[in-house]
């Protein structure tokens, strides 16, 4: 399966480093078939580095989310915003759709909760034994790289509920 | 000007709040205050923005702060990355730029305009002018224009993919580059990568000249209604060259008020405080700046496109040029001020950006290796100054003798354009609110407003989890009325 990852924080942001940090363990880990790309906001053109993919996988720091994290199977959809300043992952795969007339590959977010997201700090202790569960789950993905399996492995997860700040 | 800032009795209004919350930081809030028929007393923007950042830099060796201040904005870090290289090469000591390393920081520089421009263009103004209103005479009128501009999605996404490729081969990679440094830059751009960005640039300017036209045939289905949407006359601001050009990376300031007459001109804007004074309000964690001269109550200014545009003298490049004496003309001698000309006059930009790349790129020396300047006694202060994206972005710093920052002040372009953001809003509020229901729609006006400055909400970081928008309606007694939620 060709995998793409995309992963997006702040490391001088608190828990909105455990993205970036997560991407430096499957960097580290050296997984020649997974594409990782790394940026500080998930943009539009992020929908090109989607092409020629098997499947998508977004991980992203969450604020108010399911802890430890949640795993969810996404689907296009337009953010509704006011400001350039970020897509969702659900935005990135309707950009690919209308760039691309055509569906985009099956994509996956996995959101681990952060708690503090202030400048200058480092992960928080909670964030700290939530890279560890989520670098856990990472590796079961890794040892079972099917849409199917990872749709079973949704369905099992807590939901990714929006839920305001 | 509307007299909406602040209600004589607010204890007695309905409160209406529009409120983003997509960031954990840098959310926006709309406030508006009603009375009990509907009509508008109080309107405010409350954006949370760059709190703490200065502390954060504080303390940091001056050589390091170009590279940390691009986790101030996951959106512009390449502006801060320039405007704190600029401040830095002052405060080493260092002398003017070699004229390769000014080129490539130029070339950076036109490289994200072209980027930022594109993705706005994109993925917020062109759903705004092409869907965004309620008119079916103007619907129709605009899905004609449209379908002549069938590729627009992807040409945003490809103009914005090869802005940010020239960033990649300048900087070195896709995030935390170290392009420039204190004195010049650290790498060159070798023939390879130059050649890359060639094979493209002709395609791109087409691409930015067909935008414009885009715009200027979506205003022609509707020429007053586009011209007047929040309209909000003010001082606008904006760096010329010697020739009176608008000039992105390098230049003196220059005001003039809402019916373009000069107050300052080429100040040298190290000096910037001379001319120009912040201001704190008690509702809002933003500065609000403006000018010195004219006092707080009408030194306001505005920044970005569209005070760039008609602040300068002319631009630099032919067919930017063009279009812009078309835009200026709408105006008849007069400056123009409605929200939605941002739109024009940022696709007239994108224009003058990706015909500048294009003559860099064909320039012999944008593959020179001379990148350091001569080095002088340190100077302790710095200031650096470009027009980013947004408008015209301050970086001030002082250095210790032990090479520490001990002084830090960032006037960025959202602050710049605070004020006149909420003049806009309260232009809008006051035509499209005012005696009728608040529906989602007449919301929407507002938050169009608020797009057309495309404000920067420190987004440094975010999270998933959170909703987009969510609007709500508190009567008098401050109780919670109703609730929308959207996205």
């Amino acid at each position: 399966m060709r995998l793409v990852v995309l992963g997006w924080g702040n490391d001088s942001r608190g828990d909105d480093a455990l993205g970036p940090a997560l991407l430096d363990r499957m960097t580290a880990a050296g997984r020649p078939e997974v594409t990782i790309v790394e940026d500080y906001q998930l943009q539009v053109e992020h929908a090109l580095d989607l092409v020629g993919a098997d499947c998508a996988l977004f991980i992203d720091a969450g604020k108010g989310t399911p802890a430890p994290y949640a795993f969810s199977r996404l689907a296009p959809k337009r953010d509704a915003t006011h400001s350039t300043h970020a897509l969702s992952p659900e935005a990135v795969l309707d950009v690919y759709l209308q760039v691309r007339g055509e569906a985009p590959p099956p994509a996956f977010a996995l959101c681990v909760r952060g708690e503090s997201f202030e400048l200058g700090e480092g992960l928080t202790r909670d964030g700290l034994e939530r890279l560890e569960l989520a670098w856990s789950f990472i590796q079961t993905l890794m040892a079972e790289q099917s849409v199917e399996a990872w749709d079973r492995l949704a369905r099992q997860s807590a939901p990714l509920v929006r839920v305001p700040a | 000007m509307l007299n909406l800032e602040t209600a004589e009795s607010p204890h007695k209004l309905r409160r209406v709040a529009i409120e983003p919350v997509s960031r954990v930081e840098g959310h926006g809030k709309v406030t508006i205050l009603l009375d009990e028929e509907n009509r508008v007393h109080q309107v405010r923007l409350h954006i949370v923005e760059f709190r703490g950042f200065e502390v954060f830099i504080e303390g940091r060796p001056y050589w390091e702060v170009p590279v940390t201040v691009q986790r101030l904005c996951g959106i512009c870090p390449v502006s801060h990355h320039l405007a704190a290289a600029k401040a830095m090469d002052l405060v080493a000591g260092y002398g003017p730029l070699t004229s390769t390393a000014e080129k490539l920081r130029r070339l950076l520089h036109y490289g994200q305009l072209v980027q930022s421009h594109a993705l706005h263009f994109f993925y917020l103004a062109s759903p705004d002018l092409l869907f965004g209103f309620d008119s079916e005479v103007g619907k129709r009128n605009i899905v004609g224009v449209a379908a002549a501009f069938p590729d627009l999605a992807k040409r945003g996404v490809m103009t914005r993919k090869w802005g940010q490729e020239i960033i990649r081969h300048i900087v070195g990679k896709r995030i935390h580059g170290t392009g420039c440094i204190p004195g010049g830059m650290n790498k060159p751009l070798h023939v390879d990568e130059r050649d890359a960005l060639r094979r493209d640039v002709d395609e791109i300017v087409a691409w930015a000249r067909e935008s414009v036209d885009l715009v200027a045939s979506l205003h022609e289905t509707n020429p007053d209604f586009y011209k007047r949407f929040g309209e909000a006359p003010s001082n606008m601001m904006g760096l010329v060259n010697a020739a009176g050009e608008t000039d992105y990376y390098h230049g003196g300031l220059r005001a003039v008020d809402a019916d373009g007459a000069p107050i300052f001109d080429h100040v040298d804007y190290t000096t910037y405080q001379d001319v120009l004074q912040e201001e704190t309000k008690p509702w809002t964690y933003m500065k609000f700046p403006h000018i010195k001269a004219l006092g707080a109550e009408n030194g306001s200014y505005r920044v970005g496109p569209l005070a760039r545009v008609q602040v300068a003298d002319r631009l630099s490049t032919p067919l930017a040029e063009d279009q812009r004496r078309k835009f200026v003309a709408i105006g008849q001698g007069k400056p123009l001020h409605g929200a939605l000309m941002f739109h024009w006059a940022r696709m007239i930009e994108m224009l003058n950006a990706a015909e500048m790349a294009r003559d860099l790129l064909h320039d012999r020396e944008i593959v020179g290796t001379d990148l350091m300047a001569d080095k002088g006694p340190a100077r302790g202060e710095g200031v650096g100054v470009i027009e980013a994206p947004r408008g015209t972005l301050f970086h001030h710093y002082r250095v210790g003798k032990d090479d520490l920052v001990t002084y830090c002040n960032l006037i960025v372009s959202t602050t710049n354009n605070n004020q006149a953001m909420n003049e806009s809003i309260r232009a809008v509020a006051a035509r499209y609110l005012t005696g009728r229901e608040v529906t989602e729609g007449l919301l929407n006006h507002i938050e169009v407003a608020i797009r057309a400055y495309d404000p920067c909400l420190s987004c440094a970081t975010h999270a998933l989890g959170q909703m987009p928008l969510e609007v709500e309606l508190v009567d008098p007694d401050g109780a919670l009325v109703s609730r929308v939620r959207r996205g």
